[in-house]
């Protein structure tokens, strides 16, 4: 399984830099987490291996960096071909980018809609994040997860997105399982995986990681 | 078995020309649908129904939406001819990064250049030119992107050349003058049929732009 050094320039909290982890778990490779202090001060390796973004994630392969948790998963899963995230089929891989692309254009956005309102979430912002849920749902369809039976390219992207969900919850006063039971459903099946389980963060700490940023940003 | 192939696409569309030259590159027949898009069509709204937008891609009954899936899908599955995407895994993800990059920056600097004035169109300017510095930063002494041979990020980013002439007449500059190395590059990639034979006329591009310019309020 070893095919070189991995390194993953990492934050804790970042649903994208959870993304990589998830992807070199299933795919058990092994890899050095090297934590970046974003507000303290970013790496100098940060720094030269990401000069366009200067983000986290970033993969170092045998020191060749990738940047864009995307584009690393979509690496990972040609790179270690087994198990495959992605399908085989090239119409059903398409389905996978476009929804993959979707969540990227539109959750992480609806989320941070609701935890940087100041004062009451507005019930657009809240009805945004639902229609968007929603429409992964749709996605979804009757499958356990959207690769079909076993966690694919899509629930990896997905899945990371979900820690921060109570946070929401808690701003917004809604709850996901009530909102959107079938999305909800999924995210359970998905924590029945033990790749997943491990290293989701704990989403009171996500919370409690939001009320420090509300904070800084001066939101009340 | 006939492969059937379907395009709904609008002329000046820079992400509708990528799929047209991909296409091309393959030698894939295919049937092209013009679309008004203040007039959206039936078939484009049940084909693309969560973004409702052109291009996409109909092969034998079934959608394909967003440009750099769309291209990537051509690539697999037309696999014989003209590879689009290098091989290796590493230089695959350099080059869907540049194309992301692209998406990401170079669309919303470029259209502001005409679509504002004053501080902000100043503005617009210097980030339309840092995002082409960067660009040339990556192609280096290459010919092109993709190295020795017209690829992927070369085929994403070339259909922004046919608004060139819009950006600078709007915004009363060169491109030219301040990145040359970026328009040998676009000289080299005119030399390529499928790309000649894709990009409208800069000159209409530009009629049709000053349409929705009086509209805005801004000729």
């Amino acid at each position: 399984m070893s095919k070189g050094e991995v390194v993953l320039l990492d934050c804790w909290a970042s649903p994208f830099c959870l993304r990589a982890k998830i992807a070199l778990a299933e795919k058990g490779v092994e890899y050095e987490a090297r934590a970046e202090n974003l507000f303290g001060g970013k790496s100098d390796l940060l720094l030269k291996s990401n000069p366009i973004y200067k983000k986290v994630p970033v993969l170092l392969h045998d020191g060749k960096p990738l940047c864009e948790s995307t584009i690393i998963v979509n690496y990972i899963d040609e790179t270690w071909p087994s198990p495959p995230l992605l399908p085989s089929c090239a119409y059903e891989r398409a389905k996978a980018r476009f929804w993959s692309d979707f969540i990227d254009k539109k959750v992480f956005d609806a989320v941070c809609n609701i935890w940087k309102s100041k004062g009451e979430v507005p019930e657009t912002a809240k009805n945004e994040f639902i229609e968007i849920l929603k429409q992964l749902e749709g996605a979804l369809g009757e499958k356990d997860f959207f690769g079909g039976d076993s966690l694919g390219f899509v629930d990896v992207i997905a899945i990371p997105l979900t820690c921060w969900f109570y946070a929401v919850e808690k701003f917004g006063g809604f709850k996901v399982e009530n909102e959107c039971p079938k999305f909800s459903a999924w995210m359970n099946k998905c924590m029945q995986r033990e790749t997943v389980a491990r290293i989701l963060p704990d989403p009171e700490k996500v919370y409690e990681f939001v009320i420090t940023l509300r904070n800084m940003f001066g939101i009340e | 078995m006939a492969d059937e192939v379907v395009l709904l696409d609008f002329w000046p569309s820079m992400f509708g020309i990528r799929v047209r030259i991909a296409l091309a590159e393959k030698g894939v027949k295919y049937e092209y649908k013009e679309e008004d898009l203040k007039n959206k069509s039936p078939l484009l709204l049940q084909m693309n129904p969560v973004h409702k937008k052109i291009p996409v891609l109909i092969h034998n009954g079934r959608p394909v939406c967003e440009s750099p899936i769309i291209v990537q899908y051509i690539d697999e599955v037309w696999k014989d001819k003209a590879p689009l995407l290098p091989s290796d895994p590493y230089q695959r993800a350099q080059a869907r990064f540049w194309v992301d990059f692209i998406d990401k920056k170079m669309y919303d600097s470029s259209r502001k250049t005409w679509t504002t004035k004053g501080e902000e169109q100043e503005a617009a300017k210097k980030e339309f030119f840092e995002v082409l510095k960067t660009l040339e930063g990556q192609l280096g002494d290459k010919p092109f992107f993709g190295g020795d041979n017209f690829g992927y990020v070369d085929l994403s980013l070339i259909p922004f050349y046919c608004w060139f002439y819009t950006y600078e007449t709007c915004g009363k500059f060169s491109v030219e003058a301040e990145c040359p190395k970026f328009i040998a590059w676009v000289k080299r990639c005119l030399q390529r049929e499928t790309v000649a034979k894709a990009l409208p006329d800069g000159k209409k591009v530009f009629e049709f732009v000053s349409v929705m310019r009086t509209n805005l309020g801004l000729e």
